[in-house]
């Protein structure tokens, strides 16, 4: 995973870090299965690996595949922020308890709840389904209102609507629409700039 | 794509495959690992396999953007739908044991989260099929 991880960085060829980004998804999923998080990792493989790195390859249709050349010479003050605040963030782990342990804080809170209760209050064995979509019910909620306002505004910044009709099939129609509106907004800076005329008068 | 024939075989052969599992993980996420969002984002990989392979134009013949921004806004729906049906049957929002006569909590529960679940998955797969599509077309502009 490390060595995909500084692959990608080095790598100034857009698409084969595009392929190894999908690749660092699936090894990453690996690690969740492995952590015994199955939920999680069946996201990230469907997500990361899967949709992703499709819609990143759709991205590179769009721009050009390679990466702009820069001076590479050293400096040295981005250097000290990264090793900074990564060995902040190290710092900041070690009090964290083992992974695992019976006593962390994460499995004396809720959690065992949740894995004793949840089956005799809904009959569904996997409680990670019970948790999100019941127990936790409002968040997943919030979660798709924000996956639709995601869709709304990728589809309204990609042109959907105008774009469509700009086709081949409909370019007339069109052609005429947009005329018409460049005649009523001419139409309109003329009386805008007549008025202004007399104002000024 | 369409000129590749292994592409084309092969894809031919996943995709009805690809569609049965996103439906077996939707509704089978009550038993094992899965949901409506990762069988949203199966169901939208096939549609964007069968976009890649046979092009922007069949793709949208099959999946009307015009279907897709309702189904965007049905998933949502379906989701508060199901909330506000709790609300009025007597629960709380989103309390899914109101759905059902008294006496049996875990059949609402059960049927309140297939529900929900349903819910996302429609708004999953409409919202990345969208975006998808757009990114289609607009690379081809």
């Amino acid at each position: 995973m490390v060595l995909t991880a500084v692959a990608i960085i080095l790598l100034r060829d857009l698409f084969a870090a595009v392929m190894l980004w999908g690749i660092f998804s699936l090894l990453s999923a690996g690690l969740f299965v492995v952590m015994d998080a199955v939920d999680v990792a069946f996201t990230e493989a469907a997500v990361g690996a899967g949709i992703s790195t499709v819609l990143m390859l759709g991205t590179l249709t769009l721009v050009p595949t390679r990466e702009k050349a820069t001076d590479r010479h050293f400096q040295l003050m981005p250097l000290l922020i990264c090793v900074l605040t990564g060995a902040a963030l190290i710092y900041g782990t070690l009090d964290m308890p083992a992974y695992g342990e019976a006593d962390a804080p994460i499995n004396k809170h809720v959690a065992n709840y949740y894995i004793r209760e949840s089956p005799r209050e809904s009959l569904i064995p996997n409680f990670v389904t019970t948790i999100l979509a019941s127990y936790r019910g409002y968040d997943t909620f919030g979660e798709t209102t924000v996956v639709f306002t995601a869709g709304i505004g990728v589809m309204l910044l990609l042109g959907g609507k105008a774009k469509r009709r700009g086709g081949p099939s409909a370019a007339p129609p069109v052609k005429a629409g947009a005329g018409d509106d460049d005649d009523h907004g001419g139409a309109m800076a003329t009386a805008a700039a007549s008025a202004s005329r007399e104002d000024a008068s | 794509m369409k000129h590749h024939i292994i592409v084309r075989v092969i894809s031919k052969f996943l995709i009805p495959f690809m569609f049965l599992f996103a439906l077996y993980v939707q509704f089978h996420g009550d038993f094992g690992p899965g949901g409506g969002f990762q069988a949203g984002v199966i169901f939208a990989s096939a549609i964007a396999l069968y976009t890649l392979v046979w092009g922007l134009d069949r793709a949208e013949q099959a999946f009307k953007p015009r279907l897709i921004e309702i189904l965007i806004a049905t998933g949502v729906m379906i989701y508060g739908g199901t909330g506000l049906l709790c609300l009025f049957a007597g629960g709380h929002l989103l309390e899914y044991r109101a759905l059902v006569e008294p006496g049996h909590p875990q059949h609402g529960e059960h049927l309140g989260i297939g529900l929900v679940e349903f819910g996302v998955g429609i708004t999953v797969t409409a919202v990345l099929t969208g975006i998808f599509f757009a990114f289609v077309r607009r690379g081809r502009t």
